[in-house]
């Protein structure tokens, strides 16, 4: 018999060992490969990390307050300061309660309960590429506003957000006893599932504003803009603010829920409970936000999993984070929206679909390469 | 060797054998006739139903609508069964794999590029072609890419196709929000489907193109077969399964871009076509299945509009149905999938 | 004879196939054994043309698998791969049909009808020949592509991993099958397989891999020893002489 020796000897070219630089660009974090967390994983679970980025993100807050047609800049406002221009500072402060405080704070809370929300439908669906917007609450959140603007035309905001809340809440239902259906749960098959629940509620919500001719309307709910938000036209936001701190005081249920009914069981959880909880949270954030803003997609998808990534999935440290980013990514989007077109406005919700598209695909594609 | 194949009572197979024979001999034929006829009511009753004294006027416009709407369903026939046959599944289309999102992105990249005055200067119809062009470089490098690489799962492409769908209507949008308002308005109205008033040079240039791409199909239209065996084993028989594959990509792309063109974006026409076409006609032979698809795709069209046209008096509320009925279609296909 | 010539094949990073070079005379049974991610399906895959080399060269009967074309090909190697799910609902004579396809381009003539009739009879399949294929039983089904490929009438039969999802009566027909198909219509099977025993009872010649790379090849008697089968395995397989063959004993 013969046997071959093992061919070691690689001739072609270009293998040798080239000599390393000693920190390889990009790769900060080595450390989770072996297991333990390294100097730049320990600093971001540190609390230090968080208030860092939370100051990032009151630094975007202040940038985006002086974005604007009108000229209020600290710089004007120093000087009708030291010009004693009393009339002028009191019509900058005018402006600046009635229209641009607003709109911060409306973005901030947005970006912040979207994200959550998106992290929170993550945990319950158990599946890392659901959010909101792909499940088909925010879809069934429109249906119902439209409902209830056709069938009670006169029906006071909160009253109209109250149905789209009940709307949504059975649209979240929906999904997940689909979900409960499929035995095998593939990963993918599952935003799949929710993405075509979505368009058909969609679909069923655009015959209804093509025959009541409300298509422009219901473009305004499913494209978030912020452009219309003004001081008592934004208000309704704060309860999502409270929504999100449940969330936050309910996050270790939320964790243990993602482990699934089994195991929330033996932990003594009650499941249904708790999924109750999750989605009246998502269902009223979903509502809240499509009534006073406008639907803003892929946010709750892409936070949390960048947010995953850095410091995993215990729901208790990642929702603060995943506030945090989120608000700063709505933020960042706002400003590029008003900009861009200086000093036409683009609609927050139209940039962040581009760019949260864009980052879903590269985490699609990152799951391609790694499998 | 002799497996429990011996132990089967002879008979019974024999009977079993007819019976199936029976029903595969005749249906396929029988349904493209049956089909066929009722297209031809279809489009005959939407052309001459409620017709008066402004035959002149009206009749024309029907008959340009209701040869749009053939030639769509020619195009969304064909390229849906051949795109399902090579890339071997039943759920993927090109509009869901966001091919006329692609050409939609395409359309708003080149005004945005060369503006409303640039467009004049170019003319309709070589700007028509350009786009074209562009449509299919782009679709044949980014779904070679996709479908032709071995081993990506079903649904990784699917969830991939949908998020580039996703993406590229993000992108057209938000280029069509940076265009002057009266540019918008250009664009804004090839963003819906509709399938009133196509213009007739436009008409006829897609029937031209339409033709010459259809010549490399008729070519190599005995592989078809073949290819819907999958991949490993048309290779093994000898297919050249990349080269044919891109040639199918390369003509669905531009079906696809004269539909969207023609018509605009209707996502889930072809879904229902073709899953309607398999489950109608039992047979995996192109020969069949190809005709089945492109008639019923013809019933659907002409049909749908005539009843919501005149019966409820709705214009352009055709693509949402579809929409709605294809959206639950595939629902049910993904979940049957999975459950099996 | 089939020459591989220095086959490489790369994901990346990691080297799946490592200049594997081997001659396979034409006859008889060769079965291709290794542990798992050993590199022998992608190697296997490469010969047939279905994975693209990176580097080396597989000439099958003086004929670059490169270079030739793919229809030609075809009439002289065939390939099974392990998983074969159509989503096509075919008869059992649809589909042994196909294997006409290199010969008859679609069109089937006389002489192909024929071809047709012999391999579902060398199967025992005549009588479901208008039977779906999805309607049939795992073992069934193999045989149904076992068929296809005897109408195919190549010379080289290659197969991967065919006793995947067969029962042990199922096995051992299939690997008679194999040895009968050598026999009587003077194919070369080549096959990879994971149990080393039908290795050693139904081939002629055996060659391992080993992380990517040709360890050994020899006769049944050469490759079933102790040591050898510890350097494949990284594991003691005790080796007992029954009726003649070499038989692993690896179950304690």
């Amino acid at each position: 018999m013969s046997t071959l020796a093992h061919a070691p000897e690689n001739t072609s070219g270009g293998s040798a060992p080239e000599p390393q630089p000693a920190v390889k660009p990009g790769a900060t974090d080595r450390s989770d490969q072996a297991g333990r967390p390294g100097p730049f994983r320990r600093l971001l679970r540190s609390n230090g990390a968080l208030v860092i980025a939370a100051l990032a993100v009151l630094v975007l807050a202040v940038i985006s307050t002086f974005v604007g047609v009108a000229d209020v800049t600290p710089a004007t406002l120093m000087r009708q300061v030291a010009g004693g221009d009393t009339a002028g500072l009191q019509e900058s402060f005018h402006l600046l309660a009635v229209s641009r405080f607003p709109r911060t704070i409306s973005v901030i809370l947005a970006g912040m309960a979207m994200a959550v929300a998106g992290l929170i439908m993550q945990q319950m669906a158990r599946n890392k590429f659901v959010e909101p917007s792909t499940v088909g609450t925010v879809e069934s959140a429109s249906l119902g506003l439209l409902a209830v603007t056709v069938l009670v035309p006169s029906a006071p905001l909160l009253g109209k957000m109250g149905v789209a809340a009940v709307f949504a809440v059975g649209g979240t239902a929906l999904f997940l006893a689909v979900l409960q259906k499929i035995p095998l749960r593939n990963a993918l098959l599952v935003p799949l599932v929710g993405i075509m629940l979505g368009n058909v509620i969609a679909a069923i919500t655009t015959f209804f504003a093509y025959r009541f001719n409300l298509l422009q309307t219901l473009n305004t709910w499913m494209i978030g803009d912020f452009s219309g938000v003004i001081k008592g036209r934004y208000e309704l936001l704060w309860l999502v603010a409270a929504l999100t701190l449940i969330g936050y005081i309910a996050a270790d249920r939320f964790t243990v829920a993602g482990m699934g009914q089994d195991v929330s069981t033996t932990l003594g959880v009650n499941y249904k409970r708790i999924m109750a909880l999750g989605m009246t949270i998502v269902a009223l954030i979903s509502a809240v936000v499509v009534v006073t803003i406008g639907s803003i997609p892929f946010l709750g998808l892409v936070v949390p999993n960048i947010v995953s990534l850095m410091i995993g999935d215990n729901m208790r440290r990642s929702v603060p984070w995943v506030g945090v980013f989120g608000a700063g990514f709505v933020l960042v989007c706002d400003i590029v929206g008003r900009v861009i077109r200086y000093p036409f406005e683009i609609p927050v919700g139209t940039v962040v679909a581009v760019v949260g598209a864009a980052i879903f695909l590269a985490m699609l594609l990152r799951k391609r390469a790694r499998s | 060797m002799t497996p429990k194949s011996a132990a089967l009572p002879v008979p019974n197979a024999i009977q079993q054998k007819r019976k199936r024979f029976v029903v595969r001999s005749v249906s396929p034929a029988m349904v493209t006739a049956l089909i066929g006829a009722l297209a031809l009511v279809c489009i005959g009753l939407y052309l001459f139903l409620g017709l008066d004294a402004n035959a002149a006027y009206v009749l024309p416009r029907r008959a340009n609508r209701v040869f749009t709407m053939v030639l769509v369903a020619f195009c969304v026939g064909v390229s849906t069964v051949l795109f399902q046959t090579v890339t071997s599944n039943r759920i993927l289309t090109p509009s869901i794999m966001g091919f006329d999102s692609l050409f939609m992105l395409i359309q708003t990249v080149l005004i945005f590029v060369i503006g409303t005055v640039g467009r004049t200067q170019l003319g309709t119809y070589p700007l028509f072609m350009l786009e074209l062009g562009l449509m299919v470089l782009f679709a044949a490098i980014m779904y070679r890419w996709l479908f032709t690489g071995s081993g990506l799962s079903l649904h990784l492409v699917l969830l991939i196709g949908i998020v580039f769908g996703t993406l590229f209507r993000g992108i057209s949008s938000l280029l069509q929000r940076l265009l002057d308002p009266s540019e918008f308005m250009v664009l804004q109205d090839s963003m819906f489907a509709s399938f009133t008033g196509v213009d007739l040079g436009l008409l006829r240039i897609s029937v031209a193109i339409i033709a010459a791409a259809t010549i490399p199909l008729i070519v190599m239209r005995r592989r078809f077969d073949v290819l819907s065996l999958g991949r490993d084993t048309a290779i093994s028989l000898g297919i050249n399964h990349t080269r044919t594959v891109t040639t199918v990509l390369i003509v669905c792309s531009i079906f696809v871009g004269v539909c969207t063109a023609l018509v605009g974006p209707i996502t889930f026409f072809g879904l229902i076509v073709a899953n309607l076409a398999y489950a109608l006609c039992r047979t995996f032979r192109h020969a069949w299945i190809l005709p089945i698809s492109v008639l019923l795709g013809i019933v659907a069209l002409v049909g749908g509009q005539l009843i919501l046209e005149r019966v409820f008096a709705f214009d352009t509320a055709l693509s949402i149905v579809i929409e709605f009925c294809g959206g639950l279609l595939f629902l049910f296909l993904l979940l049957r999938g999975s459950i099996k | 004879m089939i020459e591989l010539s220095g086959l490489t094949k790369k994901y990346g990073e990691t080297t799946v196939v490592d200049h594997v070079s081997a001659q396979i005379e034409p006859g008889g049974v060769v079965s291709i054994i290794g542990a798992n991610g050993a590199g022998k399906s992608t190697a296997l895959s490469m010969v047939a043309r279905l994975v693209t080399m990176d580097d080396g060269s597989v000439f099958v009967d003086d004929h670059d698998v490169l270079n030739t074309p793919s229809d030609q090909l075809a009439k002289k190697l065939s390939i099974l791969r392990q998983e074969n799910t159509l989503t096509v609902r075919l008869t059992v004579r649809d589909l042994v049909g196909f294997g006409r396809f290199p010969h008859s381009k679609g069109r089937l003539r006389p002489e192909d009808t024929e071809h047709i009739d012999r391999a579902l009879d060398y199967l025992n399949l005549t009588e479901f020949e208008d039977r779906y294929v999805d309607e049939l039983s795992g073992g069934q089904r193999q045989r149904v592509f076992i068929a296809m490929v005897i109408a195919q009438d190549t010379d080289y039969v290659l197969l991967d991993e065919p006793l995947n999802n067969l029962d042990m009566k199922h096995s051992v027909e299939m690997m008679k099958l194999l040895r009968r198909m050598t026999h009587e219509l003077g194919k070369t099977v080549i096959l990879v397989i994971h149990d080393i025993n039908f290795a050693s009872c139904y081939s002629d010649r055996i060659l391992a891999m080993k992380e990517g790379a040709l360890v050994c090849q020899g006769t049944p008697e050469e490759i079933m020893q102790p040591d050898i089968l510890r350097d494949i395995y990284d594991m003691d397989i005790r080796v007992e002489v029954i009726n003649g063959h070499h038989v692993g004993m690896y179950y304690m």
